[in-house]
C-alpha cells in the first residue's frame, strides 16, 4: 500500500482534461447531445438555404 | 454579413430569429444538464425533463395559438397565405405533441411506474391530438381551395377550444398526477428554483422558435409547389 502511494500522487498531479471527467462524466453526454443538435441544425440550415435559392430562381 | 432581407434582418444568410432559436435550444440542452436542481424524492435527476419534455408542450400550445390567429385572419381576409400558415402550424404542433407524448411516457415509466395511466391530462391530450388529427383528415378530403380554407379555419377554432378544455380545464377538475392539476401544486409552486427558470423560459422560447422555423420551411416549400402547379395549369 505505502509503496504505491507516491505513484498515485504522481498520477494525480498530471493535468488531464479534468473537465470532461468530473461529475460522473456528464459533460461527455452533454457534448454528445450538443453535437447531435448542431448536426440537425446544420442540416436544417442547408435545407433553408436551398429553399432560398429556389425562391430566387423562381423570380 | 448583416443584410436586410425581404421579410427580416438576415445574419449569414439566415433570419436573425433562427439564430436565436439555435442559441436558446443549445443553451437549454447543455445548461439544463449542468445546473443544480432541487433534490426531490421519486423525481431525482428526471426533474431536468422539465427543460425538454414540458417545453415541447409549451411550444406546441404557443404554435397552436398562432395557428388559431392565422385561421381567424384567413376567415377575415380570405387569403391563401394565412390558410397555409395555419395548417402547417398544426402539422408542426402535432409533431411536437408526439415528441411530448413519447418523452412523457418514458418519464412516466420511471416516476409513476407505467407508460400510460388513466390520468386526466394524458387521456385529455390524447383526445385533443385526435381532434387535431381530424383537422388534417378534413383538410385532405377537400380539393376546392376556398372551401377547404374556410372549413378548416372554422374547424381550427373548434379544435383549439376542445384541446384547451381537454388539457387545461378537465384535468383541473379531477385528480391528476401532473403538477398544477387536481390539487397538485405546480412546479412553479415551491420546487422550481430560480436557476431552473433561467433555463426553462429560454428553452420554451427556443423550442417555439425552432417550431416556427420548421413551419417557415414547410410554408415556403408549399408555396413553391403551388406556384409550379399553377404555372403548369396555365
Amino acid at each position: 500500500m505505502l509503496m504505491a502511494m507516491p505513484f498515485l500522487s504522481i498520477a494525480q498531479d498530471v493535468e488531464m482534461a479534468e473537465v470532461m471527467r468530473s461529475n460522473g462524466k456528464i459533460y461527455v453526454v452533454i457534448g454528445v447531445i450538443a453535437i447531435i443538435f448542431v448536426g440537425l441544425v446544420v442540416y436544417l440550415i442547408t435545407i433553408d438555404r436551398r429553399l432560398t435559392k429556389i425562391e430566387k430562381e423562381e423570380k | 454579413m448583416l443584410k436586410i432581407g425581404e421579410t427580416s434582418i438576415q445574419i449569414l444568410g439566415l433570419a436573425w430569429w433562427k439564430w436565436i432559436a439555435i442559441i436558446l435550444v443549445l443553451f437549454s440542452l447543455t445548461a439544463g444538464m449542468i445546473i443544480d436542481v432541487p433534490r426531490l424524492p421519486i423525481l431525482h435527476e428526471t426533474i431536468r425533463n422539465l427543460f425538454y419534455h414540458v417545453t415541447q408542450w409549451f411550444g406546441m400550445m404557443i404554435i397552436l395559438t398562432a395557428s388559431l390567429v392565422y385561421s381567424i385572419i384567413h376567415l377575415a381576409k380570405g387569403d391563401r397565405r394565412s390558410d397555409i400558415i395555419a395548417s402547417e402550424g398544426i402539422n408542426v404542433a402535432l409533431f411536437m405533441g408526439v415528441l411530448g407524448l413519447l418523452t412523457g411516457m418514458l418519464w412516466a415509466k420511471f416516476t409513476w411506474g407505467t407508460y400510460w395511466t388513466g390520468d386526466a391530462k394524458l387521456n385529455g391530450v390524447a383526445m385533443g391530438m385526435l381532434v387535431y388529427l381530424a383537422y388534417t383528415v378534413l383538410r385532405g378530403s377537400m380539393d376546392e381551395e376556398q372551401k377547404r380554407g374556410r372549413v378548416s379555419a372554422v374547424y381550427n377554432i373548434f379544435a383549439y377550444v376542445m384541446f384547451m378544455v381537454f388539457i387545461m380545464v378537465l384535468p383541473r377538475m379531477t385528480d391528476s398526477l401532473h403538477p398544477g392539476n387536481g390539487g397538485n401544486p405546480g412546479f412553479g409552486g415551491y420546487d422550481l428554483n430560480n436557476y431552473m427558470k433561467l433555463v426553462f423560459y429560454p428553452a420554451i422560447i427556443g423550442w417555439t422558435l425552432l417550431g416556427v422555423w420548421l413551419i417557415n420551411v414547410r410554408v415556403r416549400m408549399k408555396s413553391i409547389v403551388e406556384n409550379i402547379l399553377t404555372k403548369s395549369h396555365q
